[in-house]
C-alpha cells in the first residue's frame, strides 16, 4: 500500500555534518582556516603566494588548492614555500566539506597554523557549501565589473571579508571602486572590505593584521 | 552547476528513507526550495532528471515547492517579502534586512510503496 513518509532533511545535511567534523578538528588543533572564493582570474593564487612570502616567518601556513583540473596552483604554492595539496573537483564546480576532510588528512597541518583554502574560481556554486572554515573571504579585482556584489549576492552575503584586488591597475581601467564598496554594503552591511594589490604589496599589511586579529595566532 | 550536487544529494536522501521504510518504488518526492537559496530551479530540474536514472525514484513525480523570501527590516522592524537578497524595506527603504525565510533546501517527504 502506498504511504507517505515525512523526511524534513536538509539537502546539504551530509556536507554540513562533515563541515561540523572539520570545525571540531580545526578547533582541537587550534587551526585558523580561511576559505578564499572568487571568480577565475581575480588573483587568488598570487594573493596567497604573497601572503606566504610575508607571513611565513610568523606562522606556519598550509594551502588546500581546488581546481577542476591540473595541479598548477599547488606547484606555485609549494614554490612559494608552503605545504600544499591539490584537489581536482572534476565535474564539480566547488569544493565540499568531504574534499577538505580528505585534504586535511593528507596535509596534517601542525597545531597553531594558518590553513588557506583556495576554492574553485566561481562566484555562484561555492557559496552554498560550508567547508567548516573559520571565515570566508571573497576576492574581486578592479578588472571585473563594479557590480559583482549585486550580481552574485549569495557569495557576498555569506562572506566575512571582501578584498578588492589589483588596485595598482586603477589608473588604467575604468572602475568606480566606491560603487563596488556601496554594492558590497547593500548585500551585507557589516562586510569588512579592504583594497589591495597582491602583486606589489599595496594594502596587504591591513589584510595581514586582519588575519592576525581574527586568528589570535600571531601578532603584526 | 551546483544543482547537480544538490540533485545527487536529494536522490541519496530519498533512497535512504525509502530503504528505512521498506519502500521499493518511490512515486513522489516533495522538495522545498527557498527563493533566496541561490538555486536555479530549471537547472535543478534538469539535474534531477539525470540524477534519478537507474534509481528507485526514476519514475517519481518530483514536486518542487517554492518558499518565498521573508525579511525583517533592521531599521523599522517591518516584516516583508523579499524577491532577492537586495530587496529593500518598502516602508523606510532601508537595505540589507535580516532574512527570516527563503534559504531552505529540504527534502520534505517521499511517497511510495
Amino acid at each position: 500500500m502506498a504511504k507517505k513518509i515525512k523526511v524534513e532533511s536538509n539537502i546539504l545535511k551530509k556536507n554540513n555534518l562533515t563541515a561540523e567534523e572539520n570545525k571540531k578538528y580545526f578547533r582541537d588543533h587550534n587551526l585558523f582556516v580561511l576559505n578564499l572564493v572568487s571568480s577565475p582570474g581575480s588573483g587568488k593564487t598570487t594573493l596567497i603566494e604573497k601572503t606566504i612570502e610575508d607571513l611565513q616567518n610568523k606562522i606556519d601556513i598550509y594551502v588546500i588548492e581546488g581546481d577542476q583540473q591540473t595541479s598548477r596552483d599547488a606547484e606555485r604554492i609549494k614554490k612559494a614555500g608552503a605545504e600544499a595539496v591539490q584537489i581536482n573537483t572534476g565535474k564539480a564546480c566547488h569544493l565540499n566539506a568531504v574534499n577538505i576532510k580528505k585534504a586535511v588528512d593528507k596535509l596534517k597541518p601542525s597545531n597553531n597554523s594558518l590553513v588557506i583554502i583556495e576554492n574553485v574560481g566561481n562566484l555562484i556554486c561555492p557559496s552554498m557549501f560550508d567547508l567548516g572554515e573559520n571565515l570566508r573571504v571573497v576576492i574581486i579585482s578592479v578588472t571585473e565589473g563594479e557590480d559583482k556584489p549585486i550580481k552574485y549576492p549569495n557569495m557576498f552575503h555569506s562572506s566575512d571579508l571582501c578584498l578588492v584586488n589589483k588596485i595598482d591597475l586603477l589608473p588604467f581601467v575604468e572602475y568606480d571602486i566606491e560603487q563596488t564598496l556601496d554594492y558590497c554594503r547593500e548585500v551585507k552591511r557589516d562586510l569588512d572590505i579592504m583594497k589591495v594589490a597582491a602583486i606589489n604589496g599595496e594594502g596587504m599589511q591591513k589584510w595581514y593584521k586582519w588575519i592576525a586579529d581574527k586568528s589570535g595566532l600571531f601578532k603584526i | 552547476m551546483h544543482e547537480l550536487s544538490l540533485a545527487e544529494n536529494i536522490v541519496a536522501i530519498a533512497e535512504n528513507y525509502a530503504d528505512k521504510h521498506e519502500i521499493s518504488f518511490i512515486s513522489e518526492v516533495e522538495i522545498e526550495v527557498g527563493m533566496l537559496a541561490g538555486v536555479e530551479i530549471e537547472a535543478l530540474e534538469f539535474a534531477l532528471n539525470s540524477a534519478v536514472v537507474n534509481t528507485n525514484l526514476e519514475s517519481a513525480n518530483l514536486k518542487i515547492i517554492y518558499i518565498s523570501g521573508l525579511g525583517k527590516c533592521l531599521s523599522c522592524g517591518l516584516t516583508f517579502n523579499m524577491d532577492t537578497l537586495q530587496s529593500r524595506c518598502p516602508d523606510c527603504n532601508d537595505f540589507n534586512p535580516k532574512v527570516l525565510q527563503g534559504k531552505e533546501l529540504r527534502v520534505k517527504s517521499i511517497s511510495g510503496e
